[in-house]
């Protein structure tokens, strides 16, 4: 593989607020632990759906923000900046310049509980009694502003939208600024708080949403023959990125290189998948191309594998489509069947846990998988984590959205 | 109905404090809202608004620039609840 022309980037903090614990350390022992996150909704709303269960975060975000701070924050954006906040103090927050920081966190579909809940107070009070944080609470790039004007970012702050995608298109355009030279250091990252009987009535309507309601813990299983959709989950991840050379001038702590991104989509349809996975193979390949990397190196990939009947199946065909015989010696982890579907957030958490799967050298398990599907044909890290090779080593993460997007994000061990 | 300088004040400083956090026994009337009390342009809509409902009043957006101070809103609410 030729050198790359552009400036390394390499992820030195990690932040995570999630269905499995309120920070990366007790995320990630849950996750190698095989423990769901799913569980059955207490709400007053829960019956009235069809789908009585989500994947929401372990710890409200009340326990750990401030109640006036709280108020003017969408759910969402409270994630992210958590999230940010551990990302931050994890990269021992680097003195930096202003203008050279920048911020990308991703959204799938922004501050839809303010946007609901503004509208029931116009409903049932007015207009006047519509809250003026109401917009600043409801808008997608919301939580990247929160995020941008805790840390004083001037380099820039960017919120792309590609639905499930989002979170995996925010580390990859953090990247970008990296390598144009717009910036030295950007916290980037993916949130979604959508655990809201509407959004969730939307996609139990498309079929999407696995309705397995006598048993939520066991409803998320990738690649298991029974697998009858997602489940909803909602969080927050978020990473610090940082130019190789200011990281190792200022002697941070790196986790691993984020070598590349393929970024594809599908033309195809607004929701089902390409059958045979060719944009989704086309963007793993693109990504060890911008990233120098060989697929024999692959020896990981966190897949986006949703539990969906007709996407854990075009994602395998896109692997193997991209790998070929290298997709052989790839430990394949489905983390959804843990944390549920993040949609925004997703990529930017199976992000942070591609990162801790090369620095930690072990594979997460996938839970839940009691029929293997037989026409999956990847070597799945089933039940229990897996050792990841020593030397040279590099993963990928997929993350996949309603509209055709796909993007791949390919990292390399340290 | 009309109130009193002291219950205005006592009203409005649990507004306040609700708003921005501020304890109700800091928010005193020579105060300024954006300077001494954290309450933002923003965050000034809310106090007005709950301020209207609490005391039964309207206070219009064009008197809003006006009220600087917490007792600049205190006179103004006892003038127009009355």
């Amino acid at each position: 593989m030729s050198a790359p022309t552009h400036r390394k980037v390499v992820v030195t903090g990690l932040g995570a607020f999630t269905p499995l614990g309120g920070d990366v350390a007790s995320t990630w022992a849950a996750l190698l632990a095989g423990k769901s996150g799913v569980r059955t909704l207490t709400h007053d709303w829960t019956e009235t759906i069809p789908v009585h269960f989500a994947a929401e975060t372990a710890v409200d975000p009340s326990e750990v923000m401030d109640r006036v701070e709280a108020r003017k924050l969408d759910r969402a954006e409270q994630f992210a900046l958590i999230a940010a906040r551990e990302a931050w103090k994890d990269a021992g927050a680097p003195e930096i310049h202003t203008e050279r920081l920048g911020v990308v966190i991703a959204s799938g579909i922004g501050g839809i509980l303010s946007l609901i809940g503004s509208y029931d107070v116009y409903l049932e009070k007015g207009a006047r009694r519509v809250s003026p944080h109401t917009v600043p609470m409801l808008m997608p790039n919301g939580p990247a502003a929160a995020v941008g004007l805790e840390l004083k970012a001037q380099a820039g702050v960017h919120t792309p939208v590609s639905a499930c995608a989002s979170g995996s298109e925010g580390l990859g355009y953090a990247m970008e600024m990296i390598r144009s030279g717009r910036a030295d250091v950007v916290v980037a990252g993916g949130t979604e708080a959508g655990v809201h009987p509407l959004p969730m009535a939307g996609f139990a309507a498309m079929m999407a949403l696995s309705t397995r309601n006598d048993a939520p813990e066991k409803a998320s299983r990738p690649y298991d023959k029974d697998r009858d959709g997602f489940v909803l989950g909602e969080g927050a991840g978020v990473v610090v990125l940082e130019s190789e050379e200011f990281a190792k001038a200022r002697g941070a702590r790196i986790y691993a290189e984020l070598a590349g991104q393929g970024i594809t989509s599908d033309g195809y349809h607004i929701a089902a998948p390409d059958p045979e996975g060719r944009g989704a193979a086309r963007a793993m390949k693109l990504a060890l191309v911008d990233g120098g990397v060989a697929a024999s190196e692959v020896v990981h990939l966190n897949a986006h594998a949703t539990s969906t009947p007709a996407g854990d199946i075009a994602e395998s065909l896109a692997i193997r489509g991209a790998l070929g015989a290298d997709t052989d010696h790839v430990a394949v982890s489905a983390t959804k069947s843990m944390t549920g579907h993040l949609l925004g957030g997703a990529g930017a958490i199976e992000s942070v846990f591609t990162i801790l799967a090369l620095h930690h050298r072990i594979a997460p398990p996938t839970i839940n998988i009691e029929n293997f599907d037989d026409d999956i044909k990847l070597d799945v890290v089933r039940d229990q984590p897996r050792a990841l090779p020593e030397g040279s080593i590099a993963a990928l993460n997929n993350s996949f959205g309603f509209g055709g997007h796909n993007v791949a994000l390919v990292f390399r061990s340290v | 109905m009309a109130h009193s300088v002291d219950e205005v004040l006592a009203g409005l400083a649990e507004i306040v404090e609700e708003v921005a956090g501020i304890p109700a026994s800091s928010v005193l009337m020579e105060k300024s809202f954006t300077d001494d009390l954290d309450v933002d342009s923003l965050s000034m809509v809310e106090v007005v608004v709950a301020a209207e409902e609490k005391f039964g009043c309207k206070i219009p957006d064009d008197d809003v620039k006006n009220l600087v101070t917490v007792g600049d809103a205190v006179n103004y609410i006892v003038k127009a609840a009355h």
